[in-house]
C-alpha cells in the first residue's frame, strides 16, 4: 500500500475529473492523501450557493472506517463520551473521543448504516488508536476511504435536487438520519448530514458510480442554482453554525506534545455529549475530576463589534487592563449572513460564560501599515446561524 | 449471598495470604477466594507419584522478607538455612559458592569474586531498602512520590562517587559482559549467569541481567533455604496465621469476574455463581489475569488496557520433578552435597546457548538446570530410602512453535535427561516416576498467564516505578476500591511476601476499608 501512494504522489478522487473541469482557480491542498479544491471560481460565490441555494463539495477524501463484529456497539460505546445504545440502525451519531486523560483527540459523525454495522468519520485517520481501542473485543475495524466515494449536497434547495433526481424517502428523513436508495443498480446511501449547519445531505456510493451519480446530481440540480464548492467556503460556514475543527479549535490530544495544550469536550463547550450516566468510555475517570474541580479553560462563540476579522486575537477581560490575557481567537470570520463578526475562541475559567462581554485585540493592515483596535465582544449561547430549514421535516421544497 | 466484606481479595497465593493477615490483624473482615482445592498459588507441595511430595512451582526460598515474618509473627520452620551452589563439572572438578565464600576455583578468581560479591551485596542492599516500600509513580507531581524519587536519588548519590558510577554503569547491563571481565572459571561464570536469569525470559547477554542478580542478592543477601516440608508447609503456614487473625478462606471458588458499578468495585462473582460483596477487591491473580478477564477492558481506559496488553509475561522456564529410588552417583560427591542446589550450567555460553533457540519457539536441546534434592534434608517428602529431586529446567518458552504436545514435551524431557545423565551416570536406574510441567502446565496449574512465576519479566522497564505499568507502580488500579498485591506488582516475583505487605499497607492507609 505505501508503495502505492508513493507512486501515485497525491490521489484523486473519483470526482476529480469533473471537479477539475469546472475548476479555474487551480488551488488543491492536501487533505489527508487526496487532492481537495479550496476554490474553484469565487469563494463568495461558492459560499453563497450553500447558503442561498446548493453547495456540492467532494467528502470522499474523509477518513471511513467500518466498524462490525458482536462487540461492535461495546467497542463504540466505550470510545466515545455519548451513549450509542441509544443510536438505532438508520441514525447517525455526531460523536467525540477522548483519551485516558479525557483530552478530546477528534470529533466525527458515526453511523448506524445496519444492526450491529458501523460507520465511522472523521477528518483524521486514527486506525493505530481505534485497533488499541480494540484490544479484548470481538470487532473488526476496516479502513475504507477509498471505497466510497462521498459528497455533501448542502443548502436551502438541497432537498429539492435530490427529489428531482430520484430519491425516495427523503420526505420522512429527519436531521441525523440515514436511508438506502437504488442507483443505477447500486446502493446509494443518504444521510441527512453535514458541516454547514443547514439543510442539506451527504450522499455515499460505490467509486465506480461517481461520475454517474455526480452527472445524474448536476442535471437535476441545473434550474436549482447547484455549484461546486471549496474548503474555503465550506469552512466560512462551519464557523457560522460554530462547528469545530481539529488543529484550529482543538489539537488532536494524540499528536500533542505540550500538556495543557490539549482540551477536554466540557472545555469545547461539548458536555452535552458526554454522558456520565454510561458505565465506562474512555476519558470517564479523568472527566468526572474534571467536573468536581472545575474546568481550566472554556470555549467561547463571540459576537465582535466592528468589522476588523479578529484572527488569531488575544481575549482579554477589560478593555484597559490589557497585561494579562485570558484567551486568544481560534475561528474568526466576518459572517455574510448573519452580517456579523463572529470567532470562536477559548479562555480561561471563570470567564466565558454567556452574556459576558469581553474584549479582544484586533491587528489589521491597511496599506502595509498595522493598526490596532480593542473590540468589545460578546459571548453568545447559540450557533450564529441555525436557520429553522436545518430541522424541518419534510423540508420546503423550492 | 449478600455477606458484606471489609475486604475480598482473589486468590491465596502467599501474597494473598500475607494481604490478608495484615488486614485482619487490624480488625478488617476479610475473604480470601481460592480456585484451586489447596492454599498457596505456586508456593504449594503435593504429591506427583505415589508417596512423593515436592513443591510443586518455586522450590527455594531466597527472598521471604523479614519484615512479613516480624509483622505477622511468622516462624519459619526452615530444615536448611544458607545452601551453597555447587556448578556441576563432568570430570568432579566443582566449584561451590555461598555467602561470598567460594571454593574450587583459582586464587584470582577467588579474589575477584569476594570483591564482585562484596559489591553487589552493597548494590543489593541498597535495592533491597525499596523492597517494603511502595515505589513512586512517575509523572504526577504528588509530593509523596517526589520525596520517595528524591531518596533514591540521595541513596544512590551517598555511596560515593565512584560506587554511584558503578551502581549506574550496571543497572541496565547485561551479567554476560561483567563477569567475561572478571572471571576466568567457565563453571563459576555458568553459575552465576544462571542466578542471574532462573525464571526468566532473559540470557546472560540479554540486557538489565545485572539487575536481576541484584533482585536476588537483594532479597537475603542472596541466600537460599529450603523450608521443611517444602513450600506448600509456608504456604500451610501463612494460612493458619490468616485464619487464626479472623481471614476465612473458600477454596474451589474460582472468581469469574469482579463486579463494578460506574467505575467502582462492588464485589466478585465466581464460577460456582456465588456472588460476594464489598467495596475493597484485592488481585492477587497477575496483572493481565486481573484486568483483561476479571475486569475487562470495557471497564478500563484504552491507553491503559494497552499497556496492561503489552505487560511481557511469557513465562521460559519448565519444571521437572523425579521420583529416585536412590540418589544418583556423582563425580566427586560428598553426601551432604546432595543437600545443596546443583547448577548444571558449565559456561556462560553453554546458558547464553540453551538460551537462543527460545528466542524462535524453541525448547533447549543441551538446557540449563538447577537441581534440589528436597529429601536428603527433609524426608518427609519421599517414601524412607528412596528421594526426590525438583529441577528447574530453562528454556522452555511459553510460545512453542509446535506447541507443548507430546512430543515436544518427550523431546525436552529427553533433553533434561540426557543433561543430567552427563553428571550422574546412572541417573536412568534411579528413576520411578517423572513429571514435567512446562509454562503452559504452570499456567493452568497455578492461574499464571504465560506460565511465568515471576507474574511478569523482570526487566528495567517493568520493574519498581514502572511495575506492573506506568502510574500504577502503587498497587491501586483505575476502578475505585480494586487493588493488586501478587507478584505483578512492585517488587516482584519469589517467595518474598513483600508484594501483599505493601498492598495491605497502602490499602489500609487509604483509610475507605
Amino acid at each position: 500500500m505505501t508503495a502505492q501512494h508513493i507512486n501515485t504522489g497525491r490521489l484523486k478522487t473519483p470526482f476529480y475529473p469533473r471537479i477539475a473541469e469546472l475548476d479555474s482557480l487551480n488551488t488543491w491542498h492536501n487533505w489527508a492523501g487526496y487532492s481537495s479544491a479550496e476554490a474553484l471560481y469565487c469563494e463568495d460565490m461558492e459560499y453563497f450557493a450553500i447558503r442561498n441555494s446548493t453547495g456540492v463539495f467532494d467528502i470522499t477524501p474523509m477518513t471511513k472506517y467500518r466498524i462490525t463484529g458482536p462487540d461492535a456497539l461495546e467497542f463504540l460505546n466505550r470510545l466515545v463520551t455519548r451513549d450509542m445504545r441509544k443510536i438505532k440502525p438508520g441514525r447517525v451519531a455526531y460523536a467525540i473521543w477522548c483519551d485516558d486523560q479525557g483530552q478530546v483527540i477528534d470529533d466525527g459523525t458515526i453511523f448506524h448504516l445496519k444492526e450491529g454495522d458501523y460507520r465511522l468519520c472523521s477528518q483524521e485517520r486514527h486506525f493505530a488508536w481505534l485497533t488499541t481501542a480494540s484490544i479484548g473485543f470481538d470487532v473488526t475495524i476496516k479502513e475504507e476511504t477509498a471505497e466510497v466515494a462521498a459528497l455533501a449536497v448542502q443548502g436551502p434547495t438541497s432537498y429539492s435536487i435530490l427529489k428531482n433526481m430520484g430519491v425516495s424517502g427523503l420526505d420522512e428523513l429527519k436531521p441525523f438520519g440515514l436511508i438506502h436508495n437504488e442507483f443505477s443498480g447500486a446502493e446509494l446511501m443518504i444521510s441527512r448530514t453535514g458541516f454547514t449547519g443547514d439543510l442539506g445531505y451527504e450522499l455515499w456510493v460505490s467509486p465506480d458510480k461517481a461520475i454517474e451519480l455526480w452527472d445524474a446530481l448536476f442535471e437535476a440540480g441545473k434550474h436549482h442554482g447547484i455549484r461546486v464548492i471549496g474548503t474555503h467556503a465550506l469552512d466560512l460556514a462551519r464557523k457560522e453554525a460554530a462547528y469545530l475543527a481539529p488543529f484550529e479549535d482543538f489539537l488532536p490530544a494524540e499528536t500533542t506534545v505540550r500538556t495543557g495544550r490539549t482540551r477536554s469536550p466540557l472545555e469545547l463547550g461539548l458536555g452535552w455529549l458526554v454522558d456520565f450516566s454510561k458505565d465506562n468510555f474512555n476519558g470517564r475517570r479523568a472527566l468526572i475530576k474534571e467536573k468536581e474541580k472545575g474546568s481550566n479553560w472554556r470555549l467561547v462563540k463571540l459576537d465582535i463589534e466592528g468589522n476588523k476579522t479578529a484572527a488569531s486575537s488575544y481575549i482579554y477581560a477589560n478593555e484597559k487592563n490589557n497585561k494579562s490575557e485570558i484567551g486568544f481567537i481560534t475561528s474568526a470570520a466576518w459572517s455574510p449572513i448573519c452580517k456579523q463578526n463572529i470567532a470562536l475562541g477559548t479562555v480561561r475559567t471563570p470567564h466565558g460564560n454567556p452574556g459576558e462581554s469581553l474584549w479582544v485585540e484586533i491587528y489589521y493592515q491597511r496599506e502595509m501599515h498595522w493598526n490596532r483596535v480593542m473590540a468589545k465582544a460578546d459571548i453568545v449561547d447559540k450557533p450564529f446561524w441555525f436557520p429553522a430549514r436545518r430541522g424541518k421535516t419534510p423540508p420546503d421544497p423550492f | 449471598m449478600t455477606d458484606k466484606y471489609d475486604a475480598i481479595i482473589i486468590g491465596a497465593g502467599h501474597n494473598g495470604l500475607v494481604c490478608s493477615a495484615i488486614l485482619a490483624k487490624k480488625g478488617k473482615k476479610v475473604l480470601v477466594l481460592e480456585a484451586n482445592d489447596q492454599t498457596g498459588g505456586a508456593a504449594v507441595s503435593r504429591e506427583f507419584h505415589d508417596g512423593f511430595s515436592v513443591s510443586a512451582c518455586a522450590h527455594l526460598l531466597y527472598q521471604f522478607q523479614p519484615e512479613v515474618i516480624k509483622e505477622l509473627n511468622l516462624q519459619l520452620d526452615i530444615v536448611k538455612d544458607n545452601l551453597e551452589t555447587i556448578v556441576l563439572a563432568e570430570d568432579g572438578s566443582h566449584i561451590k559458592y555461598s555467602d561470598g565464600k567460594i571454593a574450587g576455583v583459582s586464587d584470582e578468581d577467588e579474589k575477584s569474586f569476594n570483591k564482585f560479591h562484596k559489591r553487589m551485596t552493597k548494590f543489593g542492599a541498597l535495592l533491597k531498602t525499596y523492597l517494603n516500600k511502595r515505589p513512586a509513580r512517575l509523572g504526577t507531581k504528588n509530593s509523596k512520590d517526589l520525596l520517595l524519587l528524591a531518596k533514591l536519588g540521595f541513596d544512590i548519590r551517598r555511596m560515593g562517587k565512584i560506587e554511584m558510577r558503578e551502581f549506574l554503569r550496571l543497572i541496565g547491563m547485561n551479567i554476560h559482559d561483567e563477569l567475561e571481565e572478571r572471571f576466568e572459571n567457565p563453571l563459576l561464570k555458568g553459575g552465576l549467569s544462571t542466578d542471574a536469569v532462573m525464571g526468566t525470559h532473559l540470557g546472560p547477554r540479554s540486557p538489565n541481567t545485572i539487575l536481576t542478580y541484584l533482585y536476588r542478592m537483594a532479597g537475603c543477601e542472596g541466600k537460599i533455604s529450603l523450608p521443611k516440608g517444602g513450600m506448600g508447609s509456608l504456604s500451610n503456614m501463612l494460612t493458619e496465621t490468616a485464619k487464626n487473625l479472623g481471614v476465612e478462606i473458600k477454596t474451589n471458588s474460582e472468581v469469574k469476574k469482579v463486579l463494578i458499578n460506574e467505575g467502582s468495585v462492588t464485589g466478585v462473582e465466581t464460577k460456582n455463581g456465588d456472588i460476594y460483596f464489598s467495596s475493597v477487591v484485592i488481585s492477587n491473580a497477575d496483572p493481565k489475569k486481573t484486568m483483561m478477564h476479571l475486569v475487562g477492558p470495557k471497564h478500563l481506559e484504552i491507553r491503559f488496557t494497552h499497556r496492561i496488553d503489552n505487560f511481557r509475561m511469557k513465562g521460559n522456564a519448565a519444571k521437572m520433578h523425579f521420583a529416585l529410588d536412590k540418589l544418583p552417583k556423582i563425580n566427586e560427591f560428598k553426601d551432604s552435597d546432595f543437600e545443596q542446589r546443583l547448577l548444571i550450567a558449565p559456561s556462560e555460553h553453554y546458558v547464553e546457548k540453551a538460551f537462543n533457540p527460545a528466542k524462535y519457539g524453541e525448547s533447549s536441546p543441551k538446557p540449563v538446570l538447577e537441581v534440589t534434592f528436597p529429601s536428603v534434608s527433609d524426608n518427609s517428602l519421599a517414601p524412607d530410602g528412596k528421594h526426590v529431586m525438583s529441577v528447574i529446567a530453562q528454556y522452555a518458552p511459553y510460545n512453542m512453535k509446535s506447541g507443548w504436545n507430546e512430543e515436544a514435551r518427550g523431546e525436552f524431557i529427553a533433553a533434561i535427561k540426557s543433561a543430567l545423565r552427563l553428571h550422574m551416570e546412572d541417573i536412568d536406574d534411579c528413576i520411578l516416576g517423572e513429571e514435567l510441567l512446562t509454562p503452559l502446565d504452570i499456567e493452568k496449574e497455578f492461574n499464571i498467564t504465560g506460565g511465568h512465576w515471576h507474574h511478569g519479566e523482570f526487566t528495567l522497564d517493568q520493574f519498581m516505578f514502572v511495575r506492573p505499568v506506568a502510574g500504577f507502580s502503587q498497587y491501586e488500579m483505575p476502578i475505585d476500591g480494586l487493588y493488586l498485591c501478587g507478584a505483578g506488582t512492585h517488587p516482584g516475583g519469589g517467595i518474598s511476601g513483600a508484594c501483599g505487605r505493601n498492598a495491605a499497607h497502602v490499602i489500609l492507609e487509604k483509610g475507605k476499608i
